[in-house]
């Protein structure tokens, strides 16, 4: 036991906590727009996500509305890319990873009989902490998804290269080499490269795994504009671990941490509060989201 | 100058040390060690080009083989040549595409899987198993029922290919990073499209050049031919059927026959198979580094 680790909350500390609704906010206050449509993209509801015989998220709810971003906040091993990850199903890649729980993508069971993962992916679009640009060409990056999804005509598919590119925020600087090595952009351009990747099968949300954590702050700050200009056409949730990045782009923030069980010791993610991101910062309804955004904590 | 002779307030050089003696004497060891391993590669090359240079030539590479008790300036080893050629080319034909799925099974689908598991140990322990063993097995399921023919030579030779292939390729496959399918899942790619438009193209120069290696490997084998081409001297251009002959085997029997024309021949045989095992690792080299550029 180390009570000095502000990364660390004691089950005994957790108690009054627990004994409230996970999603610590009223309901006036979580239902209200801040910039999106209010509809409801996914409703997780008492989901725990399991790696074999490890835990490592309990218990979350929480509902992702349309055309904002949602910001996913914590320490190192909250299990908040965990829960990312089950948004569009790509945990299932990894043996023995299993989800509890419903988690509804517009109503629809995300995890129901019958579900293709594929089918998910191709609507919920994923950009990962480290750019991974395939090793072909500019353009061919950026055509790979409509491709796979049958796209061939060779005019069309120079629209949606230069559609994603400009999305991107990537096309002046590229335009001239569509046909060279995606794999010598800087990190920076390789990110927005991925970015526009994405978007160029039209996902309906993009989830992004700290995106900006390889960046320097310039490029960070190219990709912050970028979520703010393509939000009125996708739902974006972050997970990031910079607290200044959340308040500068996101509409709503969840905040997890690691909830550390000190008899079996065990320990595991939780939802400790979500709400819009003004509250979350300003007005911390729960002491350990306090501590945390305050920098007291992690 | 006085600033040189002045004595400098901090002292950067290495002070005298056991650290620096045993280093010195490890690297010496290494030069030693590397002299020991090229002066047998060197004698091999040597030995083969002063004995065999002489008798190759355009007549050496095409005409047919000459009974043994022929002087050296007479006859060829065209047959074995073609021979070489048409059943190392089926051999590959036989043991790449199988390799190579097997492979992709292995490291894209079996994953850590039972039957993943006992393929990858046995195409270890098939690595491991002498070149004759493929010969006779070959023999005895293939050759005692169809006869002596190229095609039960190209089987042997796949036999012995194929292990070498799965685990090159395996290992190329293994290298391409994780993130790259990940990223090619998350456009909402299957296994497969996943495998042949992201995995393949990234490990492919690595693949080619393992094949290439195995086929320069399969190219210079004796044994495995020993026992189902027959080793005859007629030029048999159809590898389906009938006694053939290859390089490998035509040195073994000239080497061993007391003419000096045939085994001045084996010496020139030799040389061509080294020539063309030569010409096989550079193309290996080129393409490797062809793949790398692209990818780079």
């Amino acid at each position: 036991m180390e009570p000095q680790d502000p990364n660390v909350v004691t089950e005994r500390q957790a108690q009054p906590a627990a004994a409230r609704p996970t999603v610590g906010v009223t309901p006036s206050v979580q239902d209200l727009p801040a910039t999106g449509t209010g509809n409801h993209v996914f409703d997780a509801n008492g989901i725990s996500i399991y790696y074999s015989a490890f835990r490592a998220v309990t218990d979350v709810s929480f509902s992702i509305y349309e055309n904002e971003i949602t910001a996913f906040i914590g320490p190192s091993g909250c299990g908040k890319t965990t829960v990312l990850r089950s948004l569009n199903r790509m945990n299932d890649l990894i043996a023995g990873a299993r989800v509890e729980g419903d988690v509804r993508y517009r109503d629809a069971p995300l995890y129901g009989p019958g579900v293709s993962p594929i089918a998910v992916r191709r609507k919920i679009g994923m950009v990962f902490q480290k750019p991974n640009p395939f090793p072909k060409s500019i353009y061919d990056n950026i055509a790979y998804g409509p491709r796979i999804n049958g796209i061939r005509n060779k005019k069309q598919l120079d629209e949606i290269v230069e559609k994603s590119l400009r999305q991107g925020a990537l096309w002046d600087e590229v335009k001239h080499r569509l046909k060279t090595s995606a794999l010598g952009l800087s990190g920076g351009q390789a990110q927005r490269l991925c970015i526009a990747r994405t978007l160029a099968v039209e996902p309906d949300v993009v989830l992004m795994d700290e995106p900006c954590s390889a960046l320097d702050p310039i490029a960070t700050s190219a990709i912050e504009d970028l979520m703010k200009d393509i939000k009125s056409q996708y739902t974006i949730v972050i997970v990031t671990h910079n607290m200044q990045q959340a308040t500068r782009v996101s509409d709503r923030t969840a905040f997890f941490s690691v909830l550390r069980n000190e008899k079996s010791d065990t320990r595991t993610g939780v939802l400790v509060e979500y709400g819009q991101t003004r509250q979350i910062f300003e007005d911390p309804h729960d002491p350990r989201t306090q501590a945390y955004v305050t920098g007291r904590m992690g | 100058m006085a600033a040189t002779t002045q004595r400098p307030v901090v002292d950067l050089r290495e002070p005298a040390s056991w650290r620096k003696t045993k280093n010195q004497i490890m690297t010496g060891l290494m030069v030693l060690a590397m002299l020991i391993i090229i002066v047998p590669l060197v004698f091999v090359l040597y030995t083969v080009i002063s004995k065999g240079a002489g008798i190759i030539s355009g007549q050496f590479l095409t005409a047919a083989i000459p009974p043994n008790v022929l002087p050296a300036n007479l006859g060829g080893m065209g047959p074995a040549v073609v021979g070489t050629l048409e059943i190392t080319a089926l051999a590959s034909v036989i043991a790449i595409p199988l390799g190579v799925l097997g492979a992709i099974y292995l490291n894209e689908y079996g994953k850590k899987n039972v039957l993943a598991r006992i393929i990858g140990f046995m195409a270890d322990v098939m690595t491991g198993v002498p070149s004759i063993v493929m010969g006779l097995f070959i023999f005895s399921i293939f050759t005692l029922h169809f006869g002596f023919s190229g095609l039960g030579g190209a089987l042997a030779l796949a036999c012995l290919m194929l292990p070498l292939i799965i685990r090159s390729s395996q290992e190329m496959l293994s290298l391409v990073p994780d993130a790259l399918r990940e990223g090619s899942y998350a456009l909402g790619a299957s296994r497969a499209r996943v495998t042949v438009t992201v995995v393949l193209p990234t490990a492919i120069g690595g693949i080619v050049s393992g094949c290439l290696l195995a086929v320069a490997r399969a190219a210079g084998e004796t044994a495995p031919l020993l026992f189902t081409i027959l080793t005859v001297t007629s030029t048999n251009t159809n590898v389906f059927s009938g006694a053939n002959t290859a390089l490998p085997a035509q040195i073994f029997t000239n080497a061993t026959s007391p003419y000096n024309g045939a085994q001045a021949r084996a010496w020139g045989a030799a040389l061509t198979l080294i020539v063309i095992a030569f010409i096989l690792l550079v193309g290996a080299r080129i393409i490797t580094a062809r793949f790398t550029r692209v990818g780079r």
